[in-house]
This record gives structure tokens, C-alpha cells and sequence, in this order.
């Protein structure tokens, strides 16, 4: 058993520690609440650009941009790993990059399947964060650039300047496909982690595949006004009910009766400026989501892992105090003993 | 304009932070890439492109105004979204910041030095101005 003095310099010292990750779980609790009200404040943005999106593309026959275009028999992939700058937050960042090479070993698999011969596939990183970077170029993985993110939350400024490099890699054909990995936020005290794929850009699925084929049937110009009218549908009505109404019989349920006009959907200047002009803010709208679950996941983690930090020294120091407890009986109960002996010795 | 006026739509300001605006208007008019458009109840559906500049719209008589920059507005079904990289009341523009960030680029637009980014620094001038203007100061005087 350890000397009384050494398990009251243990209990203290576990005391402290158990101050700091108490101290931390605070911190993350606190900038968790920042993180997460920023992820739903980023939401209407995301799904509105979405939308519009899907829109203008549907309207524009050719996707002639560079960023649609699959680089036949490209070989090289880039992933984009958006980790932590720092640890302390549990299996966050090794999640993140463990789930990074399962799918570089499955896609490598898959290559090696179609293309039996010849070279394989190349991975090249772009890192967000030091955790990531330090591992990665720790295993000597080509790195292609690395952004820090900081303390603070990620800015627009920092979305833009990784959508900027990553678009431009791939333009100049330095890379073939791009794909984000990321934690998306389920919880608190759930983060997944996940793989996007960024680039070639694909078209974003419909959400109803009813009611394209609905719309076929409609003819466009029903079509252009009438499933937007699917969404706005209750917001609507309360300012213009004739109108909604309207719609919602051209585009929604198939009604007989007469046609309503229904005007074209203009695009000004032109699909494709507007769809010039979209593509890179629908790329950098990705990649902000992804930053920003990313962080919110990361407090989540940190904030699960202090927690438990804090509970395990609780438990430590409950167990020393025991200890301490027996050993200060013992000391005493030996001094008794000690005592009674000296005594019964004097007597004797 | 008479005509539409008193009948609203509903307007929605959406940057990548937060969601700006979102309440019912007369009329909004808007800078887009053509010069400024209005738009005002049952505008026929359109999608357009925005430039940085003053966005302005009214509710009940009460014209309130913004400094929006970079976007796109879509306007249907009586419904119209603005997304916009950033959009800021003229009461929350921070006006000395706005008049620094122009003075950097108007520098940085007049020399001519090697590796000077001219797209960026006339974008940022653009937004400058747009909050400037926002709050009804020239730069220029």
C-alpha cells in the first residue's frame, strides 16, 4: 500500500486534472451551441441555392462546364480532409481519417478491377485542419496544400479560398475527382463520418421522381411554374391563394378543365451566366456545410470526451479517497495496537 | 406601381450566415447585373443575377434599405428569394470599416505593382461602396 502522503498528493493532483477537463467539456458545451446554431442558420441558404440549383440546370440542356466534365481514364484523387486543429476530442479526427483511406482502399480496389493493367490510382490531400495534416504527411501521403481553420468558426472567406484552389486543381487537370471528407453532425454524441463527392460536379437528384414524370407529361412551361409551387405552396397562399391554386392544379394533381396561363420562367441575363455564376457558390455552399458540421462534431466530440475525462477522475479520486481512508485507519489502528503494546509491555 | 401598392409578397434575404429577412413587402427593387429591378406582387417568375449595390424594399408605406453583394434573386409564385453572400441593414453597416476596406482597394486599384488581384480588388471595392452607399455617404466628397 502506498504511504498516506503519496495518495494525498495523487488525489490532488487528479483534482486538477479533473478541473481542466471539466473546464474544457465547458468550453466545447458552450461553442457546440455556437456551432450548431450556425449549422441551422446556414441551412435555409444551402437548401434555397439547392433549389435553384436544380432549376436553372433543369432549364439548360448542355452542361458544358468544365467542373461536369468526367476526365476519362483520370487516375489521380484528391481528398479533402477537414479534421481538427486540435485533439483532445476523442476518435474525431481518427475517425475522419480512417473512413478517408477505407474508401482510397475501396476506390483503389474498384480501379484495380477495371484497369488490371497499367498504373493505379494516385491520392493527393488537401488537409483543413493540423490534425489531419500532421497524420498525413507523418504516413509521407502527398499533401497539396493545407488551410488552417483556426479557432474561430469557419468564415465564407475560408470556404472560398479552399472551393477556389480545389476548382482550380481540377480545371488545370491536376486532379480527376475531388472528394470531401468531413464528420456530418448527427448529434451530440453521434458524428459520421462521410465522403462527398465534390467533383466532376453530378446533376443533385430530384426529390420527387413522381413528380418529374408528372412534369413531363405537363410540358415546360407548366413545369417551370408549377413545381416550384410544390414548396412555396403554404407559405404562399396566404398572400396570393388564386395564384398558388393555380399552380398547384397545373403542376401538382393532373385536373381536367381549362389551361391556365401560366408565364415562362425567365432567367436574366441568360441560363448560362446565371449558371456560371452558380456553380461556384454552389460548390462553396458545400463545402461550408461541411466545415461547419465538422466543427460543430468536433465540440460535440470534445465536449463527450471531457465529459467522460471528468467522470473517470471522479471515480479515481473516489477510489483514492478510499484508499486514503484505509490507509489512515490502518495507520491509526497500528498506533493503537502500538500503544497497547508498549503498555501491556510496562505492565508486564 | 399605384396599383400594386398595399398588396404584399413575401420576401426572404438569405446569406450563407443567417437568414436576413423574411416577412411580407410591397415592393422590392434590387440591384441586379442590368441595373436595378423592381418587383412588386404577381411579378412574373424570374431568376436574376445581383450585383453588389443598395437593395430596397417596402413595407406598409416604409422603405427600409440594405446593402446586399453578390447573389442571385428568384422570384415565383409571389415568393422572392434573395441569396446573397452577404446583406446587412443600413443600421448594422459599420461605416468606417466600409470607408477603410474602399480606400484599400481604390490604392490597390491605382497601382501598378506586379500581382495585384484587379477582379478582387474591384469586387471589394464594389461592396464597399454598396455599404456606403447604404447609408447615403459618397466617398467620393
Amino acid at each position: 500500500m502506498q504511504g498516506i502522503r503519496q495518495i494525498k498528493r495523487r488525489i490532488r493532483s487528479v483534482k486538477n486534472t479533473r478541473q481542466i477537463t471539466r473546464a474544457m467539456k465547458m468550453v466545447a458545451a458552450a461553442r457546440l451551441r455556437r456551432a450548431q446554431e450556425r449549422v441551422m442558420a446556414a441551412r435555409p441558404y444551402a437548401e434555397k441555392m439547392e433549389e435553384v440549383f436544380r432549376h436553372v440546370a433543369r432549364h439548360k440542356q448542355n452542361l458544358d462546364d468544365p467542373l461536369f466534365q468526367v476526365h476519362a481514364g483520370g487516375n489521380r484523387v484528391c481528398y479533402v480532409v477537414i479534421a481538427a486543429d486540435r485533439g483532445l476530442c476523442g476518435a474525431y479526427n481518427a475517425n475522419i481519417i480512417r473512413k478517408a483511406m477505407a474508401h482510397a482502399d475501396q476506390l483503389e480496389q474498384e480501379w484495380k478491377k477495371e484497369h488490371p493493367e497499367g498504373p493505379g490510382l494516385e491520392f493527393s490531400f488537401v488537409t483543413v485542419g493540423r490534425k489531419g495534416r500532421d497524420y498525413l504527411s507523418f504516413r509521407r501521403f502527398f499533401i497539396m496544400r493545407d488551410f488552417h481553420t483556426g479557432m474561430d468558426l469557419p468564415t465564407l472567406e475560408l470556404t472560398q479560398r479552399i472551393a477556389e484552389y480545389v476548382t482550380q486543381a481540377f480545371v488545370r487537370g491536376e486532379v480527376d475527382q475531388v472528394y470531401l471528407v468531413y464528420s456530418e453532425f448527427v448529434s451530440v454524441m453521434n458524428q459520421k463520418p462521410t465522403v462527398r463527392k465534390l467533383l466532376p460536379l453530378s446533376m443533385p437528384k430530384a426529390e420527387n421522381e413522381e413528380e418529374e414524370g408528372a412534369e413531363g407529361e405537363e410540358g415546360k412551361k407548366a413545369a417551370a411554374a408549377g413545381e416550384p409551387a410544390e414548396g412555396a405552396q403554404e407559405k404562399t397562399a396566404d398572400h396570393a391563394p388564386k395564384v398558388a391554386q393555380k399552380a398547384r392544379r397545373e403542376g401538382g394533381e393532373e385536373e381536367a378543365g381549362p389551361k391556365h396561363w401560366v408565364p415562362d420562367y425567365a432567367m436574366e441575363p441568360s441560363p448560362e451566366v446565371i449558371f456560371a455564376k452558380l456553380i461556384p457558390r454552389y460548390i462553396e455552399v458545400f463545402i461550408l456545410q461541411a466545415l461547419l458540421e465538422g466543427k460543430a462534431g468536433e465540440f460535440g466530440a470534445r465536449m463527450t470526451a471531457m465529459d467522460n475525462a471528468t467522470k473517470n477522475a471522479e471515480e479515481m479520486i473516489d477510489r483514492l479517497t478510499l484508499s486514503y481512508n484505509r490507509a489512515r485507519q490502518a495507520g491509526i489502528t497500528q498506533e493503537i495496537s502500538e500503544i497497547i503494546g508498549g503498555a501491556e509491555a510496562l505492565k508486564g | 406601381m399605384t396599383l400594386t401598392l398595399g398588396r404584399t409578397f413575401r420576401l426572404e434575404i438569405v446569406t450563407p450566415e443567417r437568414t436576413v429577412f423574411d416577412d411580407s413587402v410591397e415592393m422590392v427593387i434590387a440591384p441586379t447585373y442590368q441595373g436595378y429591378m423592381g418587383v412588386a406582387h404577381n411579378h412574373t417568375p424570374i431568376l436574376t443575377v445581383l450585383t453588389s449595390g443598395v437593395l430596397r424594399f417596402r413595407q406598409e408605406g416604409e422603405e427600409t434599405r440594405m446593402a446586399v453583394s453578390g447573389g442571385f434573386m428568384d422570384v415565383r409564385m409571389n415568393r422572392a428569394v434573395v441569396l446573397a453572400e452577404a446583406a446587412e441593414f443600413a443600421d448594422e453597416i459599420d461605416v468606417s470599416r466600409a470607408m477603410s476596406a474602399y480606400r484599400r482597394a481604390l490604392a490597390r486599384l491605382l497601382s501598378r505593382r506586379e500581382g495585384v488581384d484587379y477582379r478582387r480588388a474591384q469586387a471589394a471595392m464594389d461592396r464597399a461602396l454598396a455599404r456606403l452607399k447604404a447609408v447615403g455617404i459618397s466617398p467620393r466628397k
